[in-house]
């Protein structure tokens, strides 16, 4: 089962930016285990939800044709902490897109409230890594994963073009 | 767009202290980029899209650090050695680096030695007179 991190995209301009919306609820273990009788969500786990909007942003712009791996965290910056009932808004905006890798640069807002800042390196691992050989599947954007797509992203069919 | 060494020096360091998450003071003309600094390979492709926004050029895949292709290749290379026609070869697509210490013995673990903060200024200082 792949670990779903995001609930649903709510804007996408292909190869642009993309906007994706993470609720976080009190029926999360994650909560509870951070720091006991204090529900917080970890750090690392925003990073996850920056990762996988922007990943996707990443795969899309090659028409989910690359393995998009995360290669870097160049910056994290957390300015405030997330709490059961916040609905997180992550946007991700392309910087950088090449052949062989892409950068993005993202926020976490909740309401009004600046929640972390985070740019991101990816790689498109079958042009990198010095020619090592990956399986020809396509393990990042599978077909689990291009199913869920369409419930992400309502407009999604137009955006994978050769389905 | 001409800029002095300096003032290039200065650029390129702010991007490698960024990108390596290393101190100021570790950033040296002479240091290396993965020996001295800990890059990895995908911090390589990190500072090339960083060199090229700041200093609105644009770094041909392998020009700067253009070993990659050349290990693959039996004719440049033997026993774990560059060859006389591999060091030639990477000689003519490094003009920026200094190869002085490298020629005694072109071992290819050394190879990464090449790549110091100088090479880099250097590279940038041919492009952007260049341009």
């Amino acid at each position: 089962m792949r670990w779903i991190w995001i609930d649903k995209f709510v804007e996408f301009e292909p190869g642009v930016r993309a906007v994706a919306v993470k609720n976080v609820t009190m029926a999360e273990e994650h909560l509870h285990d951070h720091f006991p009788g204090y529900p917080t969500m970890p750090a690392a786990l925003m990073i996850e939800a920056m990762a996988q909007t922007a990943g996707i942003l990443v795969g899309q712009a090659r028409n989910f044709q690359e393995k998009v791996i995360l290669a870097k965290v160049n910056q994290a910056l957390f300015h405030e902490i997330v709490r059961p009932g916040d609905q997180l808004f992550l946007e991700a905006r392309m910087e950088n897109i090449t052949a062989e890798a892409a950068t993005t640069r993202g926020t976490i807002r909740c309401e009004d409230r600046l929640i972390a800042e985070i740019t991101l390196m990816f790689s498109h691992i079958d042009q990198n890594l010095s020619g090592m050989q990956f399986p020809e599947e396509n393990f990042v954007f599978n077909a689990q994963f291009m199913d869920l797509l369409k419930c992400y992203i309502p407009s999604a069919a137009p955006l994978k073009q050769d389905l | 767009m001409s800029m002095s060494r300096d003032e290039i020096y200065e650029k390129v360091k702010d991007i490698l202290v960024d990108a390596l998450g290393v101190d100021d003071d570790e950033v040296t003309n002479q240091a290396t980029l993965v020996g001295d600094l800990g890059a990895e390979s995908i911090d390589f492709l990190d500072i090339v899209f960083q060199l090229e926004k700041q200093f609105e050029i644009k770094i041909p895949r392998e020009e700067l650090f253009p070993a990659e292709n050349l290990l693959n290749d039996s004719e440049y290379v033997d026993n774990g050695k560059l060859t006389a026609a591999g060091l030639a070869r990477l000689k003519e697509a490094m003009g920026h680096v200094d190869f002085s210490e490298f020629e005694k013995d072109p071992d290819l673990n050394k190879i990464t030695d090449l790549f110091t903060v100088d090479s880099i200024v250097q590279f940038i200082e041919g492009k952007t007179n260049a341009a």
